[in-house]
């Protein structure tokens, strides 16, 4: 074969020999085929556990209930007895540790997501007491006047 | 025919050498990597929605931004909350401000005012991704960043992705995002780092009325899974045969 042949596909066949080698160090041991299809399971193993490890931000009633129980005891008599604690106190974390005070939302905005009046037929929304936020006692907050912990009783 | 023997010999060679190439292809396994492969069977994630229950609160989509360290303002969610409202006229009105992020507590579609009288239904859908059974996105990721766990949920290797948007464009729920921070594809995964340690998804966690569950197909005994298998459910897009696990109870035939 003649040379300006031969010259370029060495050059061809050293650049696929560096990126095979390239591979070899590359790609991490654990990639590869782990299921039974190969158009699905074709990953790198170890980023399961990566996921596994992804830090959990709410904790949960009974988190909570382990030093507030007599808050959860209150929730207990009362139609919110429903709702995480979190969803207004914020995602718990390692709290106390990390965060002495968890940031109560306090927002009408935050009563509103359940208590604006939406009339919409056979929803279960409509059978929730509401609202019309512009028509009622639009500059004070909620909490002035309804007790979150049980809306039953007057505020605190 | 003629056929010399150079001729013969290499069709031998050549012949018996493409013939053994398939032949490597198959991989005989012990019986005991037989068992491991079905003990890691034992659980298959799903999810039931119960758009009767729903009542557009939106709690769900903020402590899943939350718990998914999701750019809170960024105009992309993991699960999102739609409001459909049909009117009498026959027409379909949906929208899903921020995803529904801040609940839905304005009569306003699109800036469009709908009188009360002139409602005959509406509803709201919670959406979250389907962990299919055949992921499209899967399919087309060109790096194997994303793939299916033993256990059934989709998940995105972050360090692998390479943001090229293959997937986004195949899913054909909308499920998938750019995560404006990490700069790879991002989606829900049923909160894996929750449902792996005996937790519920944080949106199932902050529901207050049970419209959303997490189930465990392969367990017979799962109340949820009884509902499943018992009671009338539908899927969203079945005739894309992507064979999706998040069910719907009530579903309407205006969701897309």
């Amino acid at each position: 074969m003649k040379r300006h042949v031969l010259h370029p596909l060495w050059v061809a066949i050293g650049l696929v020999g560096l990126i095979l080698l390239a591979r070899v160090f590359m790609v991490p041991d654990d990639f590869g085929v782990h299921g039974p299809s190969f158009t699905y399971n074709y990953y790198r193993l170890s980023n399961i556990q990566e996921w596994k490890n992804f830090p959990v931000k709410y904790r949960g009633k009974e988190s909570c209930a382990e030093c507030h129980e007599d808050k959860i005891r209150m929730t207990r008599r009362s139609p919110h007895k429903r709702i995480e604690c979190e969803n207004c106190h914020g995602p718990a974390l390692d709290h106390p540790d990390d965060i002495e005070f968890l940031p109560t939302n306090q927002d009408r905005a935050l009563c509103l997501r359940c208590h604006a009046s939406l009339e919409y037929p056979n929803n279960a929304r409509s059978d929730l007491p509401a609202i019309v936020d512009r028509h009622h006692k639009r500059n004070r907050a909620c909490v002035d006047c309804h007790n979150p912990h049980n809306p039953r009783e007057d505020a605190e | 025919m003629s056929c010399s023997r150079r001729q013969f010999l290499k069709d031998v060679v050549g012949g018996g050498l493409v013939a053994a190439l398939p032949a490597s292809a198959f991989v005989f396994i012990s019986s005991d990597e037989a068992k491991a492969a079905l003990a890691e069977t034992k659980v298959r994630w799903a999810f039931l929605v119960d758009t009767t229950k729903c009542t557009g609160c939106g709690f769900c989509v903020t402590a899943c931004k939350n718990e998914n360290e999701i750019p809170f303002d960024a105009p992309v969610t993991r699960t999102w909350v739609e409001r459909y409202v049909v009117t009498k006229d026959g027409q379909t009105h949906a929208d899903s401000p921020m995803g529904g992020r801040d609940g839905f507590t304005q009569r306003e579609i699109h800036g469009q005012e709908i009188e009360p009288e002139d409602i005959d239904k509406a509803y709201f859908v919670p959406k979250l991704c389907n962990q299919c059974d055949n992921p499209a996105c899967v399919q087309v990721c060109p790096v194997g960043a994303t793939y299916q766990t033993p256990d059934g949920v989709v998940l995105i290797d972050r360090e692998w992705c390479i943001g090229c948007g293959y997937c986004i464009m195949a899913c054909p729920y909308g499920v998938r995002f750019f995560h404006p921070v990490k700069k790879v594809a991002d989606k829900c995964n049923f909160c894996y780092h929750r449902i792996t340690k005996g937790l519920q998804p944080a949106c199932v966690q902050s529901c207050a009325f049970g419209a959303r569950r997490i189930a465990n197909l392969r367990d017979p005994d799962d109340p949820v899974t009884k509902i499943i298998t018992t009671e009338r459910v539908a899927v969203l897009k079945d005739e894309y045969g992507t064979k999706p696990n998040v069910f719907y109870i009530g579903l309407d035939e205006n969701v897309r």
